[in-house]
C-alpha cells in the first residue's frame, strides 16, 4: 500500500493531470489507501492511474458494487487497482446516486472490467456507458428490479413447493 | 457468408435452420451448438454458445448464472459469525479460503490479531484444501479427455484429505473451522500423526498420476500447444493463480503480500514456459508437491498457544468457564443472541485460493450484520478466457481448456 503521504501525492497528480475536481476525498486508513474519484472522471483518472509515469497500476483485481443505503449517494462503484511490480494496492472508489446511476466503462482500460460491470449492472443497476454487451449476467434477463440493492427485499419471492403449489395459480408464467 | 461475429447474440441461437445446404457452401457453414447447461464436461452448470467452422471453433460466449444463489444478498441478513457459513458455500471446493478471506476481512475491520497457533492451524487447512481441490480437478479434468482411472484415483486420494478435514472440523465438506479471530477448536489428537501419514504417501500417488498421464500420448496430444494466451492477454484479462503462473508469470499472493505467517515458510512458486494446457497441468501438480512441503513445516513449526484470539467480545468464551464465570456466561450469550459488532468501515482482503486471487470486500455499518458481503471469485474472473483459448482451436481441445482452466461454478455464480 502506498502510505498516507504516497497516497496525498498520487491524489496531487491525478488532480492535475486529469482535473482539480476529479479527486474528492482520499482516505487511508487500516493501512489501505482510498482514492475517492467523482463519477465523471472515474474513466480519466483510471486512465491515468493505469499508466501513470513512474507508479502504475496496470492490474485490475476486482470491480464491485455497494449500496451505502441511508448515506447519500447511495451507490459506490469499487475499483480494486494491482501493482504486481510493487505488490501494492489501491482503491480507487466513486459515489454515485440512485437515481439514473451512470459511469463511463472501463473495459477499453482493463478487459477483466467485462464481466464485472455486467455483475454490478444486474445488481446495483450502474448503466456503464460505452460497455461491449451490458446484460444482466446472474440475474435471468427477463428480472426486473436490482437485488443487491439494500432496499431490495430479502426472500420476496415466494418458494414453491407441492403443498403451496395451488396457492400460486399459474406460477409458470 | 456473414460475418458471426457481426450476429447479434440473441439472434445466434435462431442461426440453425433446415434449409438444404448446396455443396458449396457445405464446408464453410457455421454451425452454433450449445454446450450445457447440463453437460458433464462443463463441470457444473456452465453453458457454452459455440460457434463452429467444421471442428474449429471460432466463437464462444460463456453464459453464467444457472447456480446463482444470492449468497451475497443472504450473507447481509445474517451476524458477521453466521455469514461464514454462507460464504463457505460459494465455490464449495475451497470452503477453507473463502472463509479465510471473509475472516481476515472481518478481522481487519474488527483490528484483531490472530494467535500464531492459530494461523499456522490455518496454513495447514489451506494448504490441505489446495491439494484436495486439486486432486478432484484432476480427476475430473482426466475424465473429460477420457482417462477414466484418473477420476478414481483423484478422488480416492481427495478422500485422504477429507478424512483430515473431518477429525478437525467435524466435517468433511464446509467445516465452518476457520472463525473470526483464530480457527473452532484446537487440532485433535491423532490429527498430527495421519497428517504426516498423508505428507508421506501423497508425492508417490503424485508420481503415479504423472506416470498414468505423462507419457499417455492421448492426454499429450490434447493438451501441448492447445489453448495458449499470450502472458499480457491474461493480465489484461485479470488471470490470476495456476493458469497466470503457468504462461510463466510467477504472481503469488502468498509470495508477494504474505498473509496468516505463509512469509514463515519456505516454498516455491512453480511457473511453466508455454502456456498452454500441458503447463497448467504441470503447474498444479507442482503446486501440490509445494502444498506437501508447507504442511510438513506447519506441522513441525506448530507454535504452543491460544487457537483463537481471547478477546471474549469476538471469540466464544470455552465451554467449562460457562458453569463458572457470570462473565463469560453474559458474553456468550451476546454473542450468541446478537453477534458481536463491528466498527463501520469496507476493506478488501485477498488471499491465493487454488484458483487464483479470491477477494472479499466486506462493508460494515456497526451493526452485528455486513451491509455488503462480495467475493472476487477467480473462476469468475479466469472465464472471460476461454474464449481467447478457444478460438482458432479444436473443439476436442477446447473441452480440455475448459478443464484446464478449472471454472468451479459455485464460486462462478455465486
Amino acid at each position: 500500500m502506498p502510505d498516507a503521504t504516497g497516497l496525498e501525492l498520487i491524489a496531487q497528480r491525478v488532480r492535475d493531470s486529469v482535473s482539480a475536481e476529479a479527486v474528492t476525498r482520499a482516505a487511508f486508513h487500516r493501512e489501505e489507501a482510498t482514492l475517492e474519484v467523482a463519477p465523471a472522471a472515474v474513466h480519466d483518472a483510471l486512465a491515468y492511474l493505469r499508466d501513470a509515469g513512474e507508479e502504475p497500476w496496470p492490474h485490475l483485481m476486482s470491480l464491485h458494487g455497494c449500496d451505502y443505503l441511508p448515506e447519500e449517494p447511495r451507490l459506490g462503484v469499487h475499483y480494486q487497482l494491482l501493482s504486481m511490480e510493487r505488490a501494492d494496492r489501491l482503491n480507487v472508489k466513486t459515489r454515485l446516486g440512485v437515481e439514473d446511476p451512470r459511469l463511463r466503462s472501463v473495459v477499453d482500460l482493463y478487459p477483466t472490467a467485462d464481466f464485472q460491470e455486467r455483475e454490478v449492472y444486474d445488481m446495483f443497476g450502474v448503466i456503464f456507458e460505452g460497455h461491449p454487451d451490458l446484460r444482466r449476467i446472474l440475474m435471468p434477463e427477463d428480472y426486473e428490479g436490482f437485488p443487491q440493492r439494500r432496499d431490495f427485499p430479502m426472500g420476496g419471492e415466494p418458494v414453491l413447493f407441492t403443498f403451496n403449489e395451488a396457492e400460486y395459480p399459474r406460477w409458470y408464467d | 457468408m456473414t460475418d458471426p461475429l457481426q450476429v447479434p447474440y440473441r439472434e445466434r441461437e435462431r442461426s440453425v435452420t433446415m434449409e438444404p445446404v448446396d455443396e458449396e457452401r457445405l464446408h464453410d457453414e457455421l454451425f452454433t451448438i450449445n454446450i450445457g447447461p447440463h453437460h458433464p464436461a462443463t463441470h457444473g452448470v456452465l453453458r457454452l454458445l459455440t460457434t463452429l467452422e467444421g471442428e474449429i471453433v471460432r466463437d464462444v460466449k460463456p453464459i453464467i448464472g444457472y447456480v446463482h444463489t444470492g449468497i451475497e444478498k443472504s450473507c447481509e441478513d445474517q451476524q458477521y459469525w453466521k455469514a461464514i457459513t454462507f460464504v463457505e458455500r460459494m465455490d464449495y471446493l475451497v470452503y477453507y479460503f473463502n472463509a479465510m478471506a471473509f475472516c481476515m476481512a472481518v478481522e481487519r475491520l474488527l483490528e484483531e490479531e490472530v494467535p500464531p497457533r492459530a494461523q499456522y492451524i490455518r496454513v495447514l487447512h489451506l494448504e490441505l484444501n489446495r491439494i484436495a481441490s486439486h486432486l478432484f480437478w484432476i480427476a475430473t479434468g482426466a475424465l473429460d479427455i477420457g482417462a477414466v482411472t484418473m477420476l478414481w484415483w483423484g478422488c480416492r486420494d481427495r478422500d485422504l484429505v477429507l478424512d483430515l478435514f473431518e477429525m478437525s472440523g467435524g466435517q468433511r465438506m464446509h467445516t465452518r473451522y476457520f472463525q473470526v479471530g483464530g480457527v473452532m477448536e484446537d487440532l485433535p489428537p491423532g490429527f498430527e500423526a495421519k497428517t504426516r501419514e498423508f505428507v508421506r504417501v501423497m508425492p508417490q500417488r503424485l508420481d503415479q498420476y504423472l506416470s498414468l498421464l505423462d507419457r499417455n500420448e492421448i492426454w499429450l496430444q490434447r493438451t501441448k500447444g492447445t489453448g495458449v494466451v499470450p502472458v499480457e492477454r491474461l493480465l489484461e484479462l485479470g488471470v490470476t493463480g495456476p493458469l497466470l503462473r503457468a504462461a510463466g508469470h510467477p504472481w503469488d499472493l502468498r509470495k508477494a503480500t504474505p498473509y496468516s505467517s505463509y512469509d514463515q515458510f519456505d516454498f516455491d512458486v512453480p511457473v511453466g514456459t508455454v502456456g498452454d494446457n500441458y503447463d497448467r497441468f504441470r503447474v498444479r501438480i507442482e503446486e501440490m508437491r509445494e502444498s506437501l512441503r508447507i504442511i510438513e513445516q506447519a506441522l513441525d513449526g506448530l507454535p504452543e498457544g491460544p487457537w483463537i484470539t481471547r478477546n471474549r467480545k469476538v471469540a466464544l468464551p470455552p465451554r467449562h468457564e460457562l458453569a463458572t464465570s457470570m462473565e463469560a456466561l453474559i458474553h456468550h450469550f451476546k454473542l450468541v443472541t446478537e453477534g458481536f459488532r463491528v466498527p463501520p468501515g469496507e476493506t478488501y482482503a485477498a488471499v491465493e485460493s487454488p484458483r487464483g486471487e479470491l477477494g472479499c470486500f466486506v462493508l460494515a455499518d456497526g451493526s452485528s450484520k455486513p451491509a455488503r458481503v462480495h467475493v472476487r471469485d477467480p473462476s469468475f474472473v479466469n472465464l472471460q478466457a476461454l474464449p481467447d483459448m478457444a478460438r482458432g482451436g479444436l473443439i476436442a481441445d477446447f473441452i480440455a481448456s475448459v478443464a484446464m482452466l478449472d471454472p468451479i461454478l459455485g464460486g462462478v455464480d455465486r
